[in-house]
């Protein structure tokens, strides 16, 4: 799978670390940064979560 | 379930639908709206969008293609009109009638508005593309309203040069909501740039271009935007036999009646986390709560309470406020990191002998993450009382 992330849309609400720890991250001004572009399958129940809570509809997930 | 209805079609309905698609269902799946348009994000009309830094289509909550894999009987510009619980159907404006096998209500707030029924309100994306076609410099905006919403909107029209009066009842703005010193801090944001702000003063009548005071007075305007807060859309549950109450009255499980369940601004419903009934306007509980009552009305075998810590943050001038937790009603406050005066600290809340809220403004994400996990964890508060420093 491959994950989209439109920062100039982050909100910087963090939701995404909450439900995805080992795909997002946060830079010090809480902006979200991807940790992997191309997580493995294990992690695609949380990566869809991470889209679905994100408030600013700034994740999307491009399934391969 | 071969007919599922989401009524709502928002942040919190389309998590529902979203989400009962994810996870299986396959049956007839209707999203029923009464805005026109399709699926869009509310936090931006008081802030980008307002501010003209973006356009509307930036506000759109899915890609066209992602909305149609979804497969819906989606219904906008048609609003619901009355719900037979017996008979199981939604009867809609347009005088169709739709039957249901598992209902999601998630029909939001409206705008609360002032006797006299003037001015400008900021809700829907109708609402934001008015008021900002009217501001600019030299404009004289008088805000009804110095909450969160009311706030914002200042922010912008004084960044987009247009002189700013707030008005508020309270002595100090949001102190009910996150305590005095805090709410003081957040006026001298509007201060220091010269907009002003009026405690103490009741508005009783709003026109268009002037707003009359309790003492009479009345405070003229080129435009008038009255932000006093919201009224659950439940006008249409009327006699319906569900519980409504300041919103839509749901168990731990967001269930309403049987096979009925509620999600978003709407919903009211016992939080067991803090032990207590709550109804949450905030953008990120509309998609949580969106998805908890979906998966609880899909396997009913295997539901869960849902317990969130809620999380809001508002964007003020040069500052973004970041907040957990269930401040409402808290016994106490303190400044436990940083500095109020240099408006970069965080604020811990303690209710009974735990801290149940955080606001931060100015810390970075990491801290403020930690404060989140506290309220998780039910953390009391003498544990983290060794953190404070005021």
């Amino acid at each position: 799978m491959k994950v989209e992330l439109e920062a100039d849309k982050c909100v910087a609400s963090g939701q995404c670390v909450v439900a995805a720890m080992e795909v997002f991250d946060q830079d010090d001004d809480g902006i979200a940064v991807l940790l992997a572009e191309r997580p493995g399958a294990e992690h695609l129940d949380s990566v869809r979560e991470a889209v679905a809570v994100c408030p600013a509809a700034a994740i999307r997930l491009v399934e391969k | 379930m071969n007919r599922a209805v989401v009524v709502g079609a928002c942040a919190a309905g389309l998590a529902a639908a979203e989400t009962l698609r994810r996870e299986g269902y396959d049956g007839t799946l209707t999203l029923i709206g009464d805005e026109p348009h399709p699926p869009y994000d509310r936090p931006p009309l008081s802030k980008q969008l307002l501010a003209s830094d973006w356009e509307a289509d930036r506000l759109v909550l899915r890609a066209a293609d992602d909305i149609a894999a979804l497969d819906l009987d989606l219904r906008l510009g048609t609003a619901a009109t009355g719900l037979d619980l017996a008979g199981r159907v939604v009867r809609l404006a347009d005088g169709s009638r739709v039957p249901y096998d598992g209902l999601i209500v998630a029909t939001g707030v409206r705008a609360r508005r002032l006797p006299g029924g003037g001015g400008h309100v900021l809700r829907t994306l109708s609402d934001a593309l008015a008021l900002r076609e009217r501001l600019g410099p030299g404009r004289h905006l008088v805000v009804v309203g110095a909450g969160f919403l009311g706030a914002e909107a200042a922010a912008v029209a004084w960044r987009l040069g247009a002189r700013v009066t707030l008005l508020e009842p309270a002595p100090v703005p949001l102190a009910h909501a996150v305590g005095e010193e805090v709410g003081r801090m957040l006026s001298r944001a509007h201060l220091d740039r010269g907009v002003e702000l009026r405690t103490g003063v009741t508005v009783t009548e709003v026109g268009d271009r002037a707003v009359r005071l309790a003492d009479g007075e009345v405070v003229e305007a080129d435009e008038v935007l009255v932000a006093v807060g919201s009224l659950p859309n439940t006008e249409w549950l009327a006699d319906s036999g569900l519980a409504v109450g300041d919103g839509v009255v749901c168990d731990a499980y967001l269930e309403a009646a049987e096979g009925v369940y509620a999600a978003g601004d709407v919903a009211r419903w016992h939080n067991p986390l803090f032990g207590t009934a709550m109804r949450v306007e905030h953008r990120t509980n509309a998609a949580e709560q969106g998805m908890a009552a979906a998966r609880n009305l899909l396997r009913p075998e295997g539901r869960k309470p849902f317990a969130p810590v809620p999380y809001f943050w508002s964007d003020q001038y040069d500052m973004k406020v970041q907040a957990y937790g269930f401040l409402r009603g808290h016994d106490e406050v303190a400044v436990v990191e940083g500095d109020l005066a240099e408006r970069r600290f965080v604020a811990a809340y303690r209710t009974g002998a735990r801290v149940t809220g955080a606001l931060a403004v100015g810390m970075p994400p990491k801290v403020i993450r930690l404060w989140r996990r506290s309220i998780a964890s039910r953390a009391s508060w003498d544990e983290v009382a060794g953190h404070r420093v005021t």
